[in-house]
């Protein structure tokens, strides 16, 4: 596997202007010629769909939701990040670049970064153009707020649905294109794999989910905008149809896949409640801004509090254990997400927690403090969309009785490896967004994965693909649409084979039951925490898991219908081959990086250790087969601009 | 398509037809009121009224006959056209119907419109057209055993001042004695009976009507839906409180028949 | 707790539907009401019964894919709150619950519990959209724009587009919907140019796609789990009414 990362030379200010101007054009006339197909529909593929429509390209887009509105970048809460400076404070391209390298524990590609910092302003300026609504001051211009990570105000919002305005906002620039007919819409289409010939991609194979017709797309290029795979986890604040299958299914055909161990969880959920939950909800970060973070200090105490004794109102200041702030006086409660998604599972390990679910797995997030000080008022102005959900969800009042919260997978930093074109290893395919090992390196900032995938949508790839398509593909085969070739038959063979066998293997359990069940595993051994006799443990227990899977697997009904049991079991079918990839990675990076806390590489009080020496580049893995362990590949990263230090919260 | 054609046909434009000819009925039905109020004073009043009424210059009569006519025919059609469409939009019903919000009133526009049309058709019949049998007007009035002159002089006694309508050659005019004829028509105990049904059921038409007509012009927001709610509803149960006392002072014996008899 | 539902039952778009009793038992109070139906669907595939296909997807309310008619209200009993959302311990064990799809002629069933709103696809895309280009645009603070200027039109903004208002409305009429998105963009300067234009294709396009008409029943705004007010729709009537005005005279925008 070649992996030539394409990072234009010159100082890091020049390199996207100088690499826009070094790269192939397509003529405006003959853009026409060309046929792209976009996966996904979220911010990164309704933006890369309506830019490139607009530019004349011939456009086939393709979701599995009903309408592309509905992708998950929609339940994005918080914010978007920009270099606009607005607010006076000193931001700038180049410290959000530097944020964000440093955000990402030195493991994301710097001059990625920097582009990313600087279209940065670009994607606000489009968005209020397209009229998104963002919060605004009383003078009529834009506010900011801030956000974790930063010490400058640079996040626009808008209340607290931020994702939602802006997915419709690249939902409406893409309503434009079907409208116009630059772009075609597949609703309930959802890709199944890619067709590969001598080494391009040159189409994909979908399932129509309303039939279960099976449909061949060819096309000059393929833009994969499938977003990340938390579900591999079950419980996680993924949307419950997210899945790794169309990248996964890329992985198999030829794409390396880049650090799947880079998982980001989130501290601030609502704790796991008994057996039969489907997913998990997060609050809002910004409570911790007057929330104070406790558990009892004694585990009797926690017994009791669990067991509704005791009303955690009539626990003592002195029993207690008010964990952040005694760890890391300076940041208190507003620690970095890994460190308090830590900190929450150590005190829960030590039997202190005190949610109502198997383990206790919850702390308080206690606002009497604040309540006492600035008034109900006050706090209910603050959060009192957030309070409501809390309570719709757990039937608890806030006000009177602390929050419980705990942390749940969020995003996933890893993904297909590209090139500086976003360009995987297979020519022709493409990643987007958080399909894409990213931007982020081993964590990810709070509001800039909605920047990453507008970013890569309506500015990056508008100008990359084209370097593809004037290049390797060239005028005269633009516009493939044959898709009566043996690769496509081959592909479609396997696919039916696939359901077929699914539909066939007549056993007892769920797909759903499979899911949950290497969701425990995951979290289990490769969730917070990882290590090397648990990853192991994990690495045998999910071919076992795969191996029950093939016997005693029910699939109820038809291929010929909408069947959504058959749609669960292909993606588990996934995520169960996906989850071993992800473990191993995590075995293989010894060092604590990130979202990746390996208990073997930390200091003596318990705070990550990076192996700079080692693992200063990403892993990216080369599918062998499915009898053969996948061969490992590293990009080294060079950081000639922000020097390698290690990151304290102290 | 021609734009007019457009507008009409689109359900918003649907939507202002039926509220603006709402609304012109619903300013009708308050002027016949406050003209049949006038049964509560000396008979002059609402004789001459009527007189004056039928004896509008240059048939304005007939130009607002045909005008209520034409508004009447457009709250129908198009709530005609809407029902049809609406009940298109939905072929399958819910097996479970339940209400969140939308009050009776609003719920049963369909049933009080019909209602209150019929009774419409009634009335025309009753006292314009007048071939209910028994009680047309314009030949003598009957109440129970004594026979009473169709017309009368259209004057006021003299001690309330002796105003008096006069043709151009100075003599008393004589009209229809309104008066005696409604009292006749409330002696029947039936047609009080449907009087009050169908006034009833046009109130609490009106009392979603008068408020929806607002929302249909795009005037009404949330700061005064509430003051316009309650509006609609004082509206609604003005006039009902307005038309029915009529009867209600009929049977009661506070309106007394002070025609002439034949 | 213990429940009995009564769910539609359809097995494509072309069969006819039918009530369906079925029995679910140890429900957990703390369970959304998906999660009751997961559990369902998962019996009935361990008894190899097919599972009630039920559209879904973010499960934290704001996707707008869920779409179930709840003892008659779509979404159910509780105000704000798409059925994701909806907990269990809003119901009493041994309750009867009924669960229907979103009926209108526009939302096609096209199984179980599943419909087709293609149709508001199509509404958004006769003009639910500002004219511009990626790229061709200036900076975003060059237009200021009034705080409650920008408020109004995020309350319209934030419709999620399930489609309750239509199920709700006694009519099917989407005019919530549609005032929702006109309102959002023709309160804001960036939508006035193509305002008259916009109004006009998305009113017909809905009229055409065969939903009913406002009746103003306010259905709509008390199911809707944004809480989209009437106050859009009066501002649809007026904007409508404006452009059919404009369009009379030859000088629609």
């Amino acid at each position: 596997m070649q992996l030539n990362s394409k990072i234009p030379s010159g100082p890091i200010e020049n390199k996207w202007d100088n690499h826009k101007f070094s790269i192939k054009l397509v003529n405006p006339a003959n853009k026409r010629k060309y046929n792209i197909l976009v996966v996904g529909s979220g911010l990164a593929g309704a933006s890369a769909a309506a830019s490139l429509g607009e530019l004349g390209y011939n456009v086939k887009c393709f979701c599995y939701q009903d309408s592309p509105r509905r992708a998950h970048s929609i339940a994005a809460q918080g914010g978007i990040n920009a270099a606009k400076n607005y607010k006076n404070d000193g931001d700038s391209i180049y410290r959000l670049f530097y944020d964000t390298v440093k955000g990402g524990d030195f493991r994301a590609r710097e001059a990625n970064v920097y582009r990313l910092a600087q279209v940065s302003n670009n994607i606000i300026d489009q968005c209020v153009a397209q009229g998104v609504p963002f919060a605004r001051e009383y003078g009529g211009l834009l506010d900011n707020r801030s956000f974790g990570g930063a010490q400058v105000s640079r996040t626009f919002y808008a209340r607290g649905q931020t994702g939602q305005q802006l997915l419709l906002g690249a939902y409406s620039a893409l309503n434009r294109q079907l409208a116009a007919g630059t772009v075609q819409m597949y609703n309930r289409h959802e890709m199944l794999d890619l067709v590969v010939e001598d080494g391009h991609a040159v189409g994909i194979i979908t399932r129509n989910m309303v039939n279960g017709q099976i449909d061949r797309w060819a096309a000059d290029a393929v833009l994969l905008a499938t977003g990340g795979y938390s579900n591999v986890y079950f419980l996680s604040t993924n949307a419950a149809g997210c899945n790794v299958t169309a990248a996964y299914r890329a992985h198999k055909r030829g794409a390396g896949f880049a650090n799947p161990c880079y998982t980001q969880i989130h501290p601030t959920c609502i704790p796991v409640h008994g057996t039969q939950q489907s997913k998990l909800t997060l609050m809002s970060e910004s409570l911790r801004n007057d929330g104070r973070v406790w558990v009892p200090k004694s585990k009797e105490i926690a017994q009791k509090l669990r067991n509704d004794e005791l009303h955690p109102s009539q626990v003592a200041e002195e029993d207690r254990d008010y964990y952040l702030e005694r760890k890391y006086p300076s940041f208190g409660n507003l620690a970095p997400r890994d460190i308090s998604s830590r900190s929450a599972k150590e005190a829960c390990d030590d039997d202190r927690g005190i949610a109502h679910n198997e383990g206790g797995n919850g702390v308080y997030l206690d606002f009497a403090d604040s309540i006492k000080r600035l008034g109900q008022d006050k706090i209910a102005e603050r959060y009192g969309n957030l309070f409501d959900m809390y309570e719709r969800i757990t039937g608890q009042d806030a006000y009177t009785t602390p929050m419980q919260i705990f942390p749940a997978l969020h995003y996933t930093m890893g993904g297909l490896w590209v090139d500086y074109n976003l360009m995987t290893s297979i020519p022709g395919c493409f990643a987007l967004g958080e399909a894409n090992f990213s931007d982020h390196g081993a964590n990810r900032l709070g509001a800039s994965a909605l920047m990453q995938g507008l970013a890569d949508g309506y500015f990056v790839i508008p100008y990359t693909i084209g370097d593809y398509l004037a290049g390797d593909v060239g005028l005269a085969s633009a516009g493939r649409s044959h898709t009566d070739t043996p690769e496509f038959d081959e592909v479609e063979n396997q696919l039916r084979e696939k359901n077929a066998k699914l539909l066939s293997i007549n056993g007892k359990r769920s797909g759903r039951s499979f899911h949950q069940q290497l969701g425990k595993i995951m979290w289990e051994y490769a969730g917070m925490e990882r290590n090397e006799t648990g990853l192991n443990k994990a690495l045998k227990l999910i071919p076992e898991l795969r191996e029950e899977f093939y016997n005693n697997l029910k699939v109820p009904g038809s291929d010929g219908e909408l069947n959504q049991e058959l749609e669960r079991a292909g993606r588990v079918a996934d995520f169960l081959e996906f989850g071993e990839l992800l473990c191993r990675d995590a075995l293989d990076r010894k060092e604590s990086c990130g979202g990746h806390f390996r208990s073997e590489s930390q200091t003596e009080d318990g705070e990550a250790v990076r192996d700079d020496e080692n693992f200063c580049n990403a892993s990216v893995w080369e599918y062998t087969g499915d009898d053969s362990a996948p061969v490992k590949h590293t990009e080294q990263l060079e950081f000639e601009n922000v020097k390698l230090a290690i990151r304290s919260y102290k | 398509m021609n734009p007019i054609v457009a507008l009409i046909s689109s359900s918003l434009g649907k939507k202002y037809l039926m509220a603006i000819s709402g609304l012109l009925l619903s300013l009708f039905v308050l002027g016949h009121l406050v003209g049949n109020l006038q049964i509560f004073a000396d008979p002059y009043f609402i004789n001459s009224y009527a007189y004056k009424l039928h004896n509008l210059p240059y048939g304005l009569l007939w130009v607002i006959r045909f005008g209520l006519l034409a508004v009447v025919a457009v709250h129908v059609w198009t709530s005609i056209v809407l029902t049809l469409e609406n009940r298109k939009a939905r072929p399958q019903s819910y097996d479970k119907d339940a209400t969140a919000e939308a009050s009776l009133s609003s719920r049963t526009m369909r049933v009080s419109g019909i209602i209150v049309l019929l009774f419409l058709i009634f009335h025309l019949a009753h006292y314009t057209v007048k071939n209910v049998p028994g009680h047309e007007y314009g030949k003598a009035i009957q109440i129970k055993d004594v026979t009473y002159e169709a017309k009368v002089p259209l004057k006021l006694p003299e001690s309330k001042g002796g105003a008096v309508l006069k043709t151009p050659t100075g003599e008393d005019k004589y009209g229809y004695d309104v008066h005696t004829m409604m009292i006749a028509g409330f002696s029947h105990l039936w047609i009080t009976g449907i009087y009050l049904v169908a006034v009833f059921l046009l109130c609490n038409h009106l009392s979603h009507g008068v408020s929806s007509m607002f929302q249909s012009l795009g005037m009404r927001n949330s700061g005064s839906r509430k003051s316009l709610d309650l509006f609609a509803r004082i509206y609604g149960i003005g006039l009902f409180l307005g038309y029915s006392s009529i009867p209600v002072a009929v049977l009661l014996g506070i309106i007394k028949v002070q025609g002439i008899p034949a | 707790m213990n429940l009995t539902l009564k769910v539609w039952r359809q097995a494509d778009a072309d069969s006819d539907g039918k009530m369906v009793d079925y029995k679910v038992e140890d429900v957990s109070e703390g369970s959304s009401f998906l999660e009751m139906l997961d559990i369902l669907n998962e019996q009935l595939v361990e008894t190899g019964e097919e599972p009630i296909a039920f559209d879904h997807d973010c499960r934290e309310g704001i996707c707008g894919m869920c779409s179930l008619v709840i003892n008659g209200l779509p979404h159910g009993p509780e105000r704000l709150t798409t059925a994701c959302q909806l907990h269990m311990r809003h119901f009493k064990d041994g309750d009867t619950i009924t669960i229907e799809p979103w009926r209108a002629k526009p939302f096609p069933v096209v199984k179980d519990l599943v419909v087709d709103r293609s149709t508001f696809d199509d509404i958004q895309q006769a003009g639910g959209y500002i004219g511009v280009n990626t790229g061709a645009v200036v900076d975003a603070n060059a237009i200021p724009i009034p705080k409650e200027i920008a408020d109004w039109a995020m309350d319209g903004a934030a419709c999620i587009g399930c489609g309750a208002c239509v199920a709700a409305c006694k009519n099917a009429s989407a005019m919530l919907f549609t005032a929702a998105k006109v309102s959002q963009l023709n309160s804001l300067p960036q939508g006035e140019a193509e305002k008259d234009r916009r109004t006009l294709a998305m009113v017909e396009t809905m009229d055409a796609a065969g939903f009913g008409n406002c009746t103003n029943y306010g259905e709509c705004e008390a199911v809707c789990p944004k809480g989209i007010s009437l106050d859009m729709i009066s501002q649809l009537n007026r904007d409508y009414a404006a452009a059919a005005m404009r369009r009379l005279v030859g000088r629609a925008s």
